[in-house]
């Protein structure tokens, strides 16, 4: 497919003043003046790559900010330039947009509020039991794995059903141990969020791990080994040991979750149909529907650009708090 | 499902003092990591045992492991059927998956090797800006790429699924990794032997990159095969969809026909599950080392 670019068969005009800094030039150089290496080469390498990421990438991070700035309906011929007014709609509670928005905020933060530290501790006991030798190891890893391998799709469409009210499987077990097998799962809150926040635990969870894993067995053996001589029980080994050492892991981690609760769409889009009401209809959930249902672009481009701020700030919050801790 | 606990102690740990403590301990540990397994398994597993039920039996209270009367018809129902042709979107998926992977592949590669290897001017421009987008969030690329691929006429083709998502900044970072990694002798010994930049880059580079090129396919093979929100809003006729947003389709259009629903969920699980399987050292490597990046 991309094989119709190869870079050193083209010829290349090369300017005189062409750096030649990479080759040793004992080697062959044709005295035609095709060379082996030209400045043109690493950007013929660089081209196909390039040609995607700037259109796809770069331009639409321009381009977005381009469409927030007008009031940008798809199904309509005019698109007039309107300012910041898309940005000012949205703090403006009197504005059609505002409310929808800063309900799909607020849906969006109780997900992640719950999700994340469990994603963060639920993991990393699973991980620590994990990082010890006996048989079976590798089969449960990938047992706890595997939920992760599956789409949001497959996911979203089986919990539905084991968390229907009548005929699910959960309520019905719930019933053979003696709580109440009636709880509405899927249509009112708090039960929703529970629902929501569970299924993506078990979702996840094998992600998370295997990086907490990896991390752990990176720690080496001979600092647990110095503190064990120094008399420290396992706590404290946790404590001193295991959690300085996953320091760089666990920061990666906390962002990679909190990116992801943040971006929380599927679920809710296949669970809940964002009901009760449109109560854990996330933020995203709102700016897609906004933006490509309702063609309301403008205001969905300005939704993205805030969100964006937003997880910024969040971002180099944790950074903060992990750099503080190190420096401590 | 597995009730074989193996409560010998590991060899290491068979101090002969606390021997009776430790085998305790470690029979605490498989009850506890085989309760968890039952509890991580089952669900797939239920889905998979109702996909082979009756309509009647899928929705039965109480629920049934093994179906009474075993049957594919949930399979023949929903394979060709009009407005939700499961296996034109199996089809589909297939094909956007495998030539999203192969351009991810091939557009990382070119780009991770002059990164990795050759001295230009805005090199450290260019992987700079490159990583810094690994920090973009995904959202505000949304509205923009759908206007984007609409005028280039994608929008409710497969192209709107396989090319927007194809330049991975993630693995221009992970092959530039894999061939820093890599020893110079033989990029030497072939230079030496006057091959030029694109010989070395196909003959002698990739070759040993097998298992970095492998990993980051799987990786983006998955990735595609499961994306979800994208396809939902920008393939709409029921031919053109895959399986993703196909599954959305399938659940409205079928309200509690979840006999129907979960052979759909079984036919979107199995190829990734199975991918899996065969290659999880690959795809387990590949995400925890998408880890130490941190």
């Amino acid at each position: 497919m991309s094989s119709s670019t190869r870079p050193t068969t083209k010829e290349v005009a090369a300017p005189p003043l062409a750096p030649d800094r990479l080759e040793v030039s004992t080697t062959r150089r044709a005295p035609s003046g095709r060379r082996l290496t030209s400045w043109a080469t690493p950007w013929l390498f660089l081209l196909p790559y390039l040609v995607l990421f700037g259109t796809f990438v770069v331009a639409p991070i321009v381009y977005g900010f381009w469409i927030s700035l007008h009031d940008y309906d798809y199904t309509l011929p005019g698109k007039p330039w309107v300012g910041l007014r898309n940005y000012t709609n949205l703090f403006d509670s009197d504005s059609i947009t505002a409310g929808p928005f800063w309900d799909g905020m607020q849906a969006t933060a109780i997900f992640t509020v719950f999700s994340v530290p469990l994603l963060l501790i639920v993991p990393l006991a699973v991980a620590i039991v994990m990082n010890q030798r006996f048989r079976g190891r590798n089969l449960f890893r990938a047992v706890y794995f595997a939920p992760y391998v599956l789409g949001v799709a497959v996911i979203g469409v089986l919990w539905r059903f084991l968390l229907d009210r009548n005929i699910g499987i959960v309520n019905h077990y719930m019933g053979v141990v003696g709580l109440p097998d009636d709880i509405p799962w899927l249509t009112s809150v708090p039960e929703a969020w529970v629902a929501l926040v569970g299924v993506t635990v078990w979702w996840t969870l094998g992600f998370n791990a295997v990086i907490y894993l990896a991390g752990l067995q990176d720690i080496p053996a001979e600092l647990y080994e110095a503190a064990k001589v120094d008399g420290a029980n396992a706590w404290q080994r946790f404590r001193n040991v295991t959690l300085p050492g996953l320091r760089p892991v666990t920061s990666f981690v906390t962002m990679v979750t909190i990116i992801a609760s943040v971006n929380m769409f599927g679920q809710s889009y296949l669970m809940t149909l964002g009901q009760p009401g449109t109560e854990t209809r996330t933020v995203i959930y709102t700016i897609t529907e906004t933006g490509l249902r309702n063609f309301r672009m403008g205001d969905a481009a300005a939704m993205s650009y805030v969100l964006t701020l937003f997880l910024m700030v969040l971002s180099l919050a944790v950074f903060w708090l992990f750099r503080e801790k190190k420096a401590a | 499902m597995a009730t074989v606990v193996d409560t010998r102690p590991a060899p290491q740990e068979a101090a002969p003092a606390g021997r009776r403590r430790k085998g305790g301990k470690l029979a605490l540990r498989y009850v506890v990591l085989i309760v968890l397994a039952v509890l991580f398994i089952s669900p797939l597993i239920f889905m998979l045992v109702t996909s082979f039920k009756t309509r009647q039996e899928a929705t039965a209270v109480p629920p049934t492991w093994i179906p009474e009367t075993p049957t594919l018809q949930a399979y023949r129902d929903i394979l060709d059927a009009e407005g939700t042709p499961v296996l034109r979107w199996f089809v589909n998926s297939m094909i956007a998956a495998a030539c999203n992977a192969a351009l991810v592949v091939a557009t990382a590669a070119m780009a991770a090797y002059p990164l990795a290897r050759m001295e230009f001017r805005f090199k450290k421009v260019v992987f700079g800006l490159i990583i810094a987008t690994l920090f973009v969030p995904p959202v505000i690329l949304i509205i923009p790429n759908y206007l984007i691929v609409g005028n280039l006429q994608w929008l409710d083709t497969l192209l709107a699924v396989i090319i927007p998502t194809a330049a991975s900044a993630f693995g221009v970072f992970f092959l530039r990794q894999f061939f820093l990694s890599l020893p110079n002798e033989l990029e030497e010994a072939a230079v030496l032997d006057g091959a030029n930049k694109w010989q070395i880059f196909v003959r002698v580079v990739l070759p040993l990159s097998r298992p970095a090129l492998v990993t980051l396919a799987l990786l983006a093979f998955l990735t595609n095969w499961n994306d979800f929100l994208w396809p939902v809003y920008v393939l709409f006729s029921p031919e053109t969809q895959t399986l993703p947003p196909g599954l959305s389709t399938l659940q409205s259009a079928n309200n509690v026909r979840y006999d129907l629903i979960m052979a759909g969920a079984v036919i979107a699980s199995a190829p990734v599950l199975a991918l899996f399987v065969f290659a999880q050292r690959f795809v387990i490597e590949g995400v925890s080392r998408s880890g130490l990046k941190g």
